[in-house]
């Protein structure tokens, strides 16, 4: 006690006992959180290689135009047709609830609607799928339609959302101003406000486009038997698509199988990869310009 | 209301005329776009209880059939049409607490890593890195935790926590391929975390700066301003956060369904195969053998949407009930 008066003045000036112990315990959390940080980025790196290095090989001209058995050709298009026809739906319903949030909805009708949004964003997707088997399949039998209607309901609150949030950046000034010249509401909204929020819109709705390319409880109910060598634009009948193959050909398990897999699911992940990446690259602009 | 302002040239008799005509033609385009507008709306509300309808619907048959007891139940026999859910209970709620065990806190410690720690041009690369685990399709997650995770599974991991924690009945003795609820569950770990992850960093990047540092001039070390301040404020979010993540692990059936190996039985031993819901009915859905089949994968997909929206409901209230104040935008 006496001597703790007087402190050493030749003590190097390093933390000691308790202070020092909390400070390891600090550092540890520090290193603890940064390896989280690396082991997920180090997930998607090993998942990234092993889909490149093992898909590449699989990829070529018949590949990607073929049908089946030489390539997926099939597949790529009916993902296509099938993913066109529920953006086709999703986006002016995602986009008017958006703006419904935004201009007519006080915050007493916001709250509703945005719990609606959430709750059908966190359904199981496999749900979505038996509801649209049991409204549509039991009846009709299996269809890319019927897909398209499961895949335009996960797309929609994403769409809404996103939608919503460039719509709150459109400057008050812009619609005061539109105001101001006596213009009315709906023509404001349609050639001043959604014009502006325009480049928000298609990211949000190409990053849910992204998020539906991959989906494949719904289809799995929906749009699962179909005839991998033909080319079919018909959404009302079989489509082939991608992720019921990729699934498929995972449960089959042959050697030939499996690389046909890995090339589709090269061809799958870089259309998500560039969708999402180029998305939130022209978010950030686009959000940028109006808040400056 | 705007249109109360449409400019009229006073005495000019024609463009009078040509205003009134605007006059009417925008009063209806108001009332349109707010009609369709409201009715977008009101589809998102009829889509929830469409989407209910149609499943107990669909279940009706096997509600009607086995009641209550359906839950408890562990057989799944559909050739005997004899149906019962517990099985795929406890696969689901055993992949799913492990997945949040384990995914959460990491996803936690990334997001402080990500507000806290990382320095500006690291943080803005690997937030992103992390998000996009949450765009790689399950299917494809999946079929990657087939070929590479469950020989891995098999070889190294299991083996070593076989041996080091093999006293807990948990960690019991490993199966031949690696296709088990321990995968599985890995799987849904890896994709519980970018939920988790992204949700708290904004929730992080909320707590009041001030805050923070009057907490270091106190001198409170990195560690203790989390565990003192960013932790405490933003708890009800995390927890939140975490149950939106549960939803998203309870609710997954592809990815799982092609790891878990399809066990129809309740083993406490993590490395033997199982079984959940969501993955039972993506498997034998496009095959059912026959109406009451069908209808039993639909009341395990009525168990499935219940417990998905009371956990959705449940992080809304939590995360608005118990907000931080100060957070509130």
């Amino acid at each position: 006690m006496s001597d703790s008066r007087i402190p050493d003045p030749s003590a190097p000036l390093t933390p000691s006992g308790n202070l020092r112990r909390r400070q390891i315990f600090s550092r540890l959390t520090e290193v603890g959180a940064t390896g989280a940080a690396v082991l997920a980025v180090g997930v998607l790196i090993v998942v990234i290689y092993t889909i490149v290095s093992r898909g590449a090989p699989a990829i070529s001209f018949d590949f990607l135009f073929k049908g089946y058995p030489d390539g997926v050709g099939p597949m790529i298009l009916g993902t296509f047709v099938i993913v066109a026809v529920s953006t086709a739906m999703a986006a002016p319903v995602g986009v008017l609830i958006a703006l419904f949030l935004t201009e007519y909805a006080g915050s007493r009708g916001a709250g509703p609607l945005r719990l609606t949004l959430d709750l059908i964003n966190g359904l199981p997707s496999i749900i979505l799928g038996l509801f649209v088997f049991n409204l549509l399949v039991n009846h009709k039998g299996t269809s890319g339609f019927a897909g398209a209607i499961a895949l335009a309901i996960i797309e929609v609150p994403l769409i809404a959302r996103g939608a919503q949030e460039v719509l709150l950046l459109v400057p008050k000034a812009l619609r005061e101003a539109s105001d101001a010249l006596g213009v009315a509401r709906w023509r404001s909204v349609l050639t001043v406000v959604l014009p502006t929020a325009m480049g928000g819109i298609v990211t949000a709705t190409v990053l849910a486009v992204a998020r539906a390319v991959g989906e494949t409880a719904p289809l799995i109910l929906t749009d699962f038997i179909f005839d991998p060598k033909k080319f079919s634009l018909n959404i009302f009948g079989e489509i082939p698509n991608a992720p019921v193959w990729i699934f498929k050909l995972s449960e089959e398990g042959t050697e030939k199988g499996y690389q046909e897999a890995w090339g589709l699911s090269l061809v799958l992940i870089v259309f998500i990869l560039v969708a999402s990446l180029g998305a939130r690259a022209l978010l950030g602009r686009s959000k940028r310009k109006l808040s400056s | 209301m705007s249109s109360a302002v449409t400019p009229v040239a006073p005495g000019h008799s024609g463009s009078q005329r040509g205003g009134s005509r605007r006059k009417r033609l925008d009063l209806f385009g108001d009332r349109a776009l707010f009609a369709i507008c409201l009715l977008a709306a009101i589809l998102a509300g009829v889509v929830i209880a469409l989407v209910a309808y149609q499943v107990i619907d669909g279940a009706s048959e096997a509600i009607s059939k086995f009641g209550l007891s359906f839950i408890t139940d562990t057989k799944w026999q559909p050739n005997f049409k004899v149906f019962g859910a517990g099985a795929l209970l406890y696969g689901t709620a055993v992949t799913s607490a492990f997945a949040l065990v384990v995914g959460a806190p990491i996803a936690i410690a990334i997001a402080l890593f990500l507000t806290l720690l990382a320095p500006k041009g690291i943080g803005a690369v690997i937030g992103p890195l992390v998000e996009l685990l949450a765009a790689i399709p399950s299917v494809i997650l999946g079929f990657w935790g087939l070929v590479i995770l469950a020989p891995f599974a098999k070889s190294t991991l299991e083996p070593f926590l076989h041996s080091t924690f093999g006293f807990l009945p948990i960690f019991g003795e490993p199966q031949t391929t690696g296709l088990s609820i321990f995968t599985a569950s890995l799987i849904l770990v890896i994709m519980v975390i970018p939920i988790i992850a992204s949700i708290s960093r904004d929730l992080f990047r909320s707590v009041p700066r001030e805050l923070q540092d009057g907490a270091s001039a106190l001198g409170a070390t990195r560690w203790e301003v989390v565990r003192g301040v960013v932790l405490p404020t933003t708890a009800s979010g995390v927890v939140a956060a975490s149950i939106l993540g549960l939803g998203r692990a309870l609710g997954e059936a592809i990815a799982v369904s092609q790891v878990i190996g399809a066990g129809s039985e309740i083993h406490t031993n993590l490395f033997l195969p199982g079984d959940t819901l969501a993955s039972r009915i993506a498997v034998q859905f496009p095959g059912h053998l026959n109406d009451l089949h069908a209808s039993a994968l639909f009341y395990c997909g009525l168990i499935l949407l219940v417990i998905g929206l009371v956990a959705n409901l449940l992080a809304q209230w939590i995360g608005r009930r118990f907000s931080y104040r100060g957070a509130a935008p």
